[in-house]
């Protein structure tokens, strides 16, 4: 039981630490809160982007049209040849009465039966018949499209590639621009704390001495400037972490209000799928700055 | 036990505070030190506490070989030991009660101890009525109590006090004097360095005395107060220097 006394006790110290130093601890709680606010903000936009990149990716496929009076056997000797190269996910043959029934609901909706009445013995796709092909990875997609496009009896290569594209550059700015606004946040926040916690130590300087005459261990001595840095991230990891699943809330809403009834491309994450994420990120990030912050600083300034 | 062999400590400006010093102490002896100004009493209650390094010699309390315990190993060498400093060094921002309390925060003890063990103390060094007063609302005496409550709180084998009444009244240092001597009497070896000759005088113990960082006498009493102590020892050590003590009391 003598390290859980020792324990609480340190505990209970940092906490009065923190109160009789209540400015600076504000400072620094304020700042890891919003380093840690705009981190997870920018983490779950990148996680959507992201997100939304993939549901592109897998829904974005090529489509492979044949020459006319193409048989067959030349069909699947084609597909032969096209799954001969790696990084195929997915090769899939859509007959032209498939092609059909998915361009009916696509144009018509629910309607499809009675409106498509008019062509039912005439399937105006008839020639449509496709391979419709889906990548592992969608960066591989320009030379596979060119290598299609080399082969004999293919007629045509459909291949949407902006979305894709704009999706992945726009990813990478956002992951840099937001990489360099947390490393300064981050550095604002390290010094913030390591500054509180030098004060505290100051502070109490003679009372740490004469602890150490008394026969304190350098864990008591310290334990309690930790802990106050470890309440200081954890408190500024709270808060950025309420007012995330707030916003994120809101913002969901918004997207299937204004977007998602035309398109299901911007469908984002659903927050009981991201928010634990967040969550485990902004603690590790405050806990665990706050912690070797201040363990790092009290070491510097009790070494006796 | 204590024992120092060749002693020697020079400060890092040049200064010999010690030179070459040869001491024992057995357990639940009563000792004075004392010594013009500067003649390096604190300097000797400094290697004891550890908070020096001797230059050069041994010093070994308690087993212990003070020049080559290990970093980590020297808060659990000092809470053998109980404090008393020339200038309180109490915790100004905690009232009696904690300031005591924190001496058995350092060993550990639970919440249940330390209201079991605190008050007792308090009420030992006359203390009870103030336990929650701030250090900086006391008198000097009073300062001085709670040092030595805290000092005294987990029972150390031994009491080192530097000039624990340089401050004080007679009244307050015969207080002060009586308190240490029950603590003596329950087994506590104590060490006090003291300019008071008189209390040095009334109180008849072992006294040690130190000139430019020298011992130049190390005198027994002729006799002890029969109202504290059983007289064990025999009266023919005055003004001998350095004899090993024949006469103490062992009781532990
Ligand atoms: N930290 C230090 N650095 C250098 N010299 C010191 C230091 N502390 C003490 N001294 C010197 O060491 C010598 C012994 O000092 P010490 O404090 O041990 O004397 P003292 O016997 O306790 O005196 P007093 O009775 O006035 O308290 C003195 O000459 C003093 O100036
Ligand atoms: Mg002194």
């Amino acid at each position: 039981m003598t390290g859980f006394n020792t324990f609480w006790y340190c505990f209970k110290q940092g906490l009065k630490s923190i109160k009789r130093n209540i400015l600076f601890s504000m400072a620094s709680i304020a700042t890891v809160a919003a380093c840690i606010f705009l981190f997870s903000l920018f983490y779950s936009i990148v996680m959507n982007v992201q997100h939304i990149t993939k549901e592109a990716e897998t829904t974005v496929g090529i489509t492979v049209f044949f020459d006319e009076g193409l048989s067959d056997e030349q069909k699947s000797a084609i597909g032969d040849m096209i799954k001969e190269k790696p990084g195929i996910k997915e090769l899939r043959y859509i007959s032209a009465e498939e092609a059909w029934d998915s361009f009916k609901t696509d144009y018509f909706g629910d309607d499809s039966e009675e409106l498509a009445e008019a062509f039912a013995d005439d399937n105006p796709l008839a020639t449509s018949d496709n391979y419709e092909i889906f990548l592992e990875n969608i960066s591989d997609q320009q030379a596979m499209v060119q290598y299609i496009e080399s082969l004999d009896g293919v007629r045509e290569v459909n291949y949407s590639n902006a979305v894709v594209s704009a999706m992945s550059g726009m990813n990478r700015i956002i992951s840099i621009l937001s990489g360099a606004i947390i490393a300064v946040l981050i550095a604002v926040a390290i010094f913030l704390i390591s500054n509180t916690i030098s004060v505290a130590a100051a502070f109490r300087k003679r009372e740490n001495e004469i602890m150490k005459l008394i026969g304190a261990t350098n864990f008591m001595i310290r334990a309690p400037f930790v802990v106050e840095g470890v309440i200081i991230g954890f408190v500024g990891a709270l808060i950025p972490v309420a007012a995330m699943y707030f916003i994120y809330k809101r913002a969901a809403a918004y997207v299937i209000e204004h977007y998602l009834q035309y398109t299901r491309l911007f469908e984002m994450i659903p927050l009981n799928e991201i928010f634990p994420a967040i969550v485990a990120v902004a603690m590790t990030l405050g806990v665990g700055m706050g912690f070797l912050v201040s363990f790092f600083t009290i070491r510097k300034h009790l070494k006796v | 036990m204590i024992e120092l062999k060749n002693v020697c400590k020079t400060y890092e400006t040049g200064n010999k505070a010690i030179r070459n010093i040869n001491l024992n102490i057995r357990d639940g002896e009563f000792v004075f030190i004392v010594g013009k100004s500067g003649s390096g009493k604190s300097t000797l209650f400094k290697l004891l506490t550890r908070e020096l390094k001797a230059t050069s010699g041994e010093i070994i309390v308690n087993g212990c070989d003070l020049n080559k315990i290990k970093r980590r190993n020297i808060p659990k060498y000092r809470r053998t030991l109980g404090v008393v400093f020339q200038d309180f060094r109490l915790l100004y921002d905690r009232n009696v009660f904690e300031n005591v309390a924190f001496a058995q925060r350092v060993i550990g003890a639970s919440g249940s101890e330390i209201k079991r063990n605190v008050p007792e103390m308090l009420k030992l060094t006359g203390l009870g009525a103030k336990y929650k007063s701030y250090p900086n609302h006391l008198s000097g005496g009073e300062q001085q109590r709670v040092a030595i409550a805290r000092a005294l709180i987990n029972h150390p084998q031994v009491l080192l006090a530097d000039e624990p009444t340089g401050n004080l009244d007679s009244y307050n240092t015969h207080e002060i004097m009586r308190l240490l001597e029950t603590v003596n009497s329950m087994g506590t070896t104590v060490i006090v360095i003291t300019h008071s000759k008189e209390m040095v005088s009334e109180m008849k113990k072992r006294v040690i005395t130190m000139d430019k960082g020298l011992i130049v006498s190390d005198e027994y009493p002729e006799k002890k107060p029969v109202s504290v102590m059983p007289v064990m020892g025999n009266s023919r050590s005055r003004g001998k220097s350095r004899r090993r003590p024949e006469n103490t009391d062992d009781r532990i």
